[in-house]
Order: structure tokens, then C-alpha cells, then sequence
């Protein structure tokens, strides 16, 4: 099974372990993993702010780059969902295209949801001992239906305890170039989420999205909060005490 | 009413500065999406999702032929005594209205809600004009004592609390202030009901036209909406072209997924089908009706690519689940709509020009699109209105520049890989020991309320690079 693994441009530029951590994964499921290096991003900025043209353009790079694999994997709900849904909107009267977005989009998933579902991983390579909460991102979750696969992956795990805290399913206010337009308005949500992180009393907050985890951290930094840790799922998946 | 949405920026910094309004807005909270949610389960899941579809379906149906299930429902109002007038502006729509009220030398209107007439400032025509409009909704007789425009669709007067309410009471009603709720509801009776007795005129929205029995059908919870449609000798329903479906049978789909997705309710404690004046023998009902259809910009929707937002209901679930509604409240958008479907709405009607914020005010979470009973495709809608605004070069030409250079950037790996290499190492020096970065350079909005988490220092690529170094070491 030829995996085409999606880095996603924040993880390598800002927390680039994220990617080793989907890398181990995949290859502890099984996986032939390949990284195309000429990958950079999937073109959400573009068609979330209207600039369709700069998104098609990098829709069809990203394309070319993974077209040939068995599976394409991300780290990431929203990129996976902009290949796996909105990569064919792109393309609307451009038969060629379109049909190799559609049959790019089947293959596309989001890292949790492939381990689970297509890959049936056996075991996790990571030991991590304390409680952790779960937030769910928003396009992992109404986009791609991620939500029992993170949880299936983090009860494998013996010393993860799950503490849900209230609303894990409210957007956090990230949002993409929401987070710097309307950056107060952000930031108050950002806080009514660490507020919930926190009320549930769980030393680490876990997703799979690393804008969500920015916006959390970002704002947790910004109180005073240097205990409570956020990591994504991949990092905690194999995390190394 | 004044359309202040290009300055949302403005007036959401004051509501998150307005802390009483921030706590009646976190007390509101997910109220409604709780309920919402308790009357899904209890229909069954996959019924109410089978219901949203059926639905969406039912809606589109007329949309399709909007001008000919238009003409039916007039033919059948028509046939039933009913008088039905045309209004493509809301300027027309209130010339109506001032018309019937000369006609029948009418002083005194009460009204149930209509956010039609909010967005035509009905109240302030009639004033003018020497009619005095009632409002009898209890949320919407709040903010007429408080001469403020309602915050949300169903629930106008959310964001005030019971001591505001009891201030404005003490202050209009001339007796003991008190702040219990059955004694404040009673007060609001009380003065109300000599004008329900005294009205000449009342005046009411519409939720849906039926255009097979050239009915109105109106849902509310107080009983006000009866009272409105069938005490005064005229009745006038002011309402949206949108609003026509074709049969009964399609009503009693529509009223249980209404209800259910508004307030969480199986039903609506008022559920009246209005068709025609009073008849001869008939015990009660208005000797005139009138139905005022509206246009004011809703044409401008039929088969566009935004066409979908035609379906919608009016029951405020998107704003009930909108995260953003949520913080800021309902009078940062502006005007008459708030949440996702007033951020579709207010530039549609009102010019992309004069709403720029509006389709940029959103997360694009999702959660409008999964609640909306007529399976509306907010997210995807808002995104069109984006790129409305890209092509017409209406947004910043910062925001453009960035936007082309980082297209232009990602299209070339070898100096993307520059870039970031460079990018990360100063990042991540700027983080400090704490890993923690207070102040970004160029920062558009990232850093005042929140800090940005430091990059690592190397790219993901150079740390492959030597993972795969250490696995070629590791398997010969």
C-alpha cells in the first residue's frame, strides 16, 4: 500500500514533528510511505478568500505530485477536506481535471481516519501517561465524519485517560485568514475553548488540526498558561516517554 | 432600517468590550442548540435527517417557478377575498400599507413579528404618517420601549437581561419595579391588551404562503399572532416573495421541521392558516385581508449561484449554532439579519459593497450548514460571495498582494523551501526560551490576543531528510 503522505505547509514550517509522527504511523500500519518533495499547500488561503485561480493552480500541483499513489494521507482535516471535497469544485467544466480530482478525492483521507478505517492499525507505538481531552476540528468533523477514530486510536493507548470537556465539538476560532481578519473576535473564542480545556481538567488538550492547535496554544500562552499541553493526535500517538 | 453592516469590525470590538452584553450572551449561550438537538434525538436521527431533505426538496420545488406559484397563490387568495399587492422595493411595500391605512381611515396597527417590516422600517413610515404601530410580541415590545432593532430572527430581545427589561418597565409601565418574570409578562399584558381592543389594523409577517388555498400561515408562541390577525378590522401580511410553497401537505413537512429546529419544540403553541376576511356568519376575523409580497432584492437570488438561500425558513438555527453570533451577538451584523444568513442576505439586498466584513465574518465550521433544516449550504455560499468580492477587487489590496505572493510562492518549491528554511530558524529564535511569540513581525491580527507557538527552527523537509538518512542506516 503506496501512501502519499500530505505534510500540509504549517506542519512543516511551524511544528514539522507532526509529519515525523504521521510518517512512524503509517509505517507502523504498513505503509509504503512516500513524500513527494516538491509538496507545498493544498490552496485553501486562495479559495477560502475567493482567489479561485491561485487555488486551481496549486490544486493541480498537488495533484500531479499524488495522483500516481495508492492512498493519499494528511495530517490535517481541512487540507484532507479541501483535496477530498472541494478540489472538484475547482474544475467544474474541465472534464480532464475534474475526473482527476474526483478519483484523487476517493483515495484522499484524514491521518486518524485512514489509520482506522483503511489501515486497521493494531497497535500505537506511543506511551503516554496522564488525561487528555479531545477537540474536535471543525472540518475533520462535519466534513470527513472524524470523531470516534481519534478516540479509538487514544483508547489503545493504556495510560491515556479521556476526560471530554463540554462542547468539544464549538470551534475554537481559527478559522484560516478568519484568525488574522477578525483577529479579536478570534481570540475570544479562542478563549471560550480554553476555558472548556480547562474546566475539564485534563493536563493536555489533543486534536488533529494544526491551525486549532495554534489558536489554543496562542491563546493559553497568552494567560499564563504554560501547564496545559497541545499536541496533535499524531504526536501523542507516538509519543516517547 | 440603516444598513451599519461596513462597520462590523467596529461594532463587534464594542460588543466583546460590552461586558454585561458578553454575559447575557454567554447565559443564552447554546440554549437553542441544546433544545435543538434534545428534539432531533427524540424525532430519531436519521428521521430528521431524512425530514431536512424532504424539506430542502419541498422548498426548492416552488423556487424552481417561483412567478408561477406566485400567480397561483394570488388566483387562490384572490378567489377567497383576500387582496394581494405587489412591492418590488420596501419603499413600495410600506406605500401599500400607508395606502390601506388611508383607505380605511386606519390610526392605531398592532403588530406580531415580521422581519420583513425591519427591513422595510415600517414602524417609522406609519409613525410618520400619523399611525401608531403596536409592537405585541413581548421580545419585540421590549426593544420598542428601548427603541433598538431585534438582535435575532426568533428571539429579538436576547441579548438584554431581566434587570434591563425591568428598568425599561419601571421607566414605560409607571409602576414598582419588580423582577419577577410571571409580574413583568403580566405588566406587558396588561398594557396590551387595551390596544389589542382599540387597533383598527393589525399587521403580520408571514412564515409560509400557501399557494394552493391562497392561505398565510403563521407560527408563534404567545398568541399575540392570532390576536394581531383577527381583532382589527383590517389585516395586512407583509411578507417575502420566497416564502410561497405550494400545498398544505407541504406545509405540515415544513411545520415539523420548523418548530423543531428554532426553538426545539414538536410544535409551535400557535399555528394559525389564515385564508381570507371574515366571512358572512363567521364569528370573528378581519373584514379586510391583505397580503403585501414583497421583493426588495430577492430576485436578485433566483437561479444564481446563491440561489439556495432562497429555502431558507427563517428559524434561526445557523445563528443558534453560529460560534461567531455567538460572541459578538446579533447587532454587530448591521442590519435586520444577523449570523450566516444575514451574511448572505444583507450584501445580496443591500450591495456587496456595503457589507465587505460580512462574508468574511466566519470560521467556515460548519455547524450553520449541519443545522440549517433546509440543508442551505451556508459555508459554501459565503465562500461565493468571497470570490464575488476578489474578481471585484472589493477586498484590501493587502489582503490580495499576500494572497497572490504566497500562491506564487507555493507554486515553486525550490524558493518555497528558501523561504520557510529562513522563515522557521527566525521564527523560532523569536520564540525565546518559552517557545512563545508575543509580537509577530508584519502581524495583521495574530498577536494582540493571542501569542503565536514558535516553529521548531527546521522544516519538516529537513527533518526528513535525515529520518530517512537514520532509516537507510537503520536497513542497509
Amino acid at each position: 500500500m503506496r501512501v502519499g503522505l500530505l505534510v500540509t505547509c504549517l506542519v512543516d514550517l511551524v511544528r514539522p514533528r507532526i509529519g515525523i509522527a504521521a510518517l512512524k504511523l503509517l509505517e507502523e500500519a504498513g505503509c509504503e510511505v512516500f513524500v513527494p518533495e516538491t509538496q507545498t499547500c493544498c490552496g485553501q488561503p486562495g479559495w477560502n478568500s475567493g482567489d479561485r485561480s491561485s487555488a486551481r493552480r496549486l490544486a493541480q500541483k498537488l495533484i500531479e505530485e499524488f495522483e500516481a499513489c495508492d492512498y493519499l494521507v494528511a495530517p490535517s482535516g481541512s487540507c484532507a477536506g479541501m483535496v477530498k471535497l472541494h478540489f472538484a469544485e475547482l474544475f467544474p467544466d474541465e472534464g480532464a481535471w475534474l475526473e482527476r480530482a474526483e478519483r484523487l478525492a476517493r483515495k484522499t483521507h484524514e491521518l486518524t481516519d485512514f489509520l482506522v478505517n483503511i489501515a486497521a492499525i493494531a497497535r500505537v507505538p506511543g506511551e503516554y501517561s496522564g488525561t487528555v481531552t479531545y477537540h474536535d476540528s471543525c472540518s475533520g468533523l462535519r466534513e470527513l465524519g472524524v470523531k470516534h477514530q481519534p478516540r479509538a486510536l487514544l483508547s489503545k493507548m493504556a495510560g491515556v485517560q479521556v476526560k471530554e470537556m463540554k462542547d468539544a465539538e464549538t470551534c475554537c476560532g481559527f478559522g484560516g485568514t478568519f484568525s488574522v481578519k477578525f483577529g479579536e473576535i478570534s481570540a475570544a473564542m479562542a478563549q471560550a475553548k480554553c476555558d472548556r480545556v480547562r474546566e475539564s481538567g485534563a493536563g493536555a488538550v489533543v486534536l488533529g488540526d494544526l491551525g486549532c492547535i495554534l489558536n489554543i496554544e496562542g491563546r493559553l500562552r497568552r494567560i499564563g498558561d504554560d501547564q496545559t499541553m497541545v499536541l496533535h493526535i499524531a504526536e501523542l500517538l507516538t509519543w516517547e516517554r | 432600517m440603516q444598513v451599519a453592516s461596513i462597520h462590523f469590525k467596529r461594532r463587534a470590538a464594542s460588543a466583546l468590550a460590552d461586558e454585561r452584553l458578553q454575559g447575557n450572551l454567554k447565559r443564552f449561550g447554546s440554549g437553542f442548540a441544546d433544545k435543538r438537538a434534545a428534539a432531533r434525538s427524540a424525532f430519531g436521527v436519521a428521521a430528521f435527517e431524512e425530514l431536512r431533505a424532504a424539506s430542502a426538496t419541498i422548498r426548492d420545488r416552488p423556487l424552481e417557478h417561483l412567478d408561477a406559484w406566485l400567480l397561483r397563490f394570488e388566483e387562490e387568495a384572490t378567489r377567497r377575498g383576500t387582496t394581494v399587492l405587489w412591492a418590488e422595493t420596501a419603499e413600495q411595500a410600506c406605500r401599500h400599507v400607508l395606502d390601506i391605512c388611508a383607505r380605511h381611515g386606519l390610526k392605531k396597527a398592532i403588530k406580531s413579528k415580521s422581519m420583513l417590516s425591519e427591513e422595510a422600517g415600517l414602524n417609522e413610515v406609519l409613525a410618520a404618517a400619523g399611525v401608531q404601530p403596536v409592537e405585541t410580541d413581548l421580545g419585540e415590545y421590549i426593544l420598542q420601549l428601548a427603541d433598538e432593532p431585534p438582535s435575532h430572527i426568533i428571539a429579538p430581545a436576547i441579548h438584554k437581561d431581566l434587570a434591563q427589561v425591568s428598568e425599561l418597565f419601571e421607566k414605560h409601565h409607571a409602576k414598582p419595579r419588580t423582577d419577577d418574570i410571571a409580574r413583568l409578562t403580566r405588566e406587558a399584558r396588561e398594557t396590551l391588551r387595551p390596544h389589542f381592543l382599540s387597533a383598527d389594523l393589525g399587521i403580520s409577517g408571514g412564515n409560509f404562503l400557501v399557494a394552493e388555498t391562497g392561505s398565510v400561515a403563521i407560527v408563534t408562541n404567545e398568541g399575540n399572532g392570532r390576536m394581531v390577525t383577527t381583532l382589527p378590522r383590517v389585516h395586512i401580511a407583509i411578507t417575502g416573495i420566497e416564502k410561497v410553497i405550494p400545498t398544505l401537505e407541504d406545509l405540515s413537512t415544513l411545520n415539523r421541521i420548523l418548530p423543531r429546529s428554532a426553538t426545539g419544540q414538536d410544535i409551535e403553541n400557535y399555528f394559525s392558516i389564515l385564508t381570507g376576511p371574515r366571512n358572512a356568519g363567521d364569528a370573528d376575523g378581519p373584514e379586510h385581508m391583505y397580503v403585501v409580497l414583497v421583493d426588495n432584492g430577492r430576485t436578485r437570488l433566483v437561479g444564481s449561484e446563491l440561489k439556495e438561500m432562497l429555502r431558507c425558513i427563517r428559524c434561526g438555527a445557523c445563528m443558534n449554532h453560529c460560534p461567531v453570533f455567538q460572541t459578538v451577538g446579533g447587532h454587530a451584523y448591521g442590519w435586520v439579519y444577523p449570523g450566516p444568513m444575514g451574511s448572505v442576505l444583507t450584501p445580496v439586498y443591500n450591495g456587496l459593497e456595503n457589507a465587505l466584513d460580512l462574508p468574511q465574518a466566519a470560521t467556515l465550521c460548519g455547524a450553520c450548514e449541519v443545522a440549517c433544516p433546509v440543508m442551505i449550504p451556508l459555508p459554501g455560499l459565503l465562500r461565493k460571495l468571497r470570490e464575488q468580492q476578489f474578481e471585484q477587487e472589493l477586498r484590501p489590496w493587502s489582503e490580495r498582494a499576500a494572497l497572490r505572493l504566497w500562491g506564487a510562492l507555493a507554486l515553486r518549491p525550490r524558493l518555497y523551501r528558501l523561504v520557510t528554511r529562513w522563515a522557521a530558524r527566525i521564527l523560532s529564535w523569536k520564540g525565546g526560551k518559552r517557545g512563545s511569540i508575543a509580537r509577530l513581525p508584519f502581524d495583521p491580527g495574530w498577536t494582540k490576543g493571542r501569542d503565536f507557538p514558535a516553529p521548531e527552527g527546521r522544516t519538516f523537509r529537513e527533518l526528513y531528510a535525515e529520518y530517512q538518512r537514520a532509516s537507510n542506516w537503520r536497513r542497509p
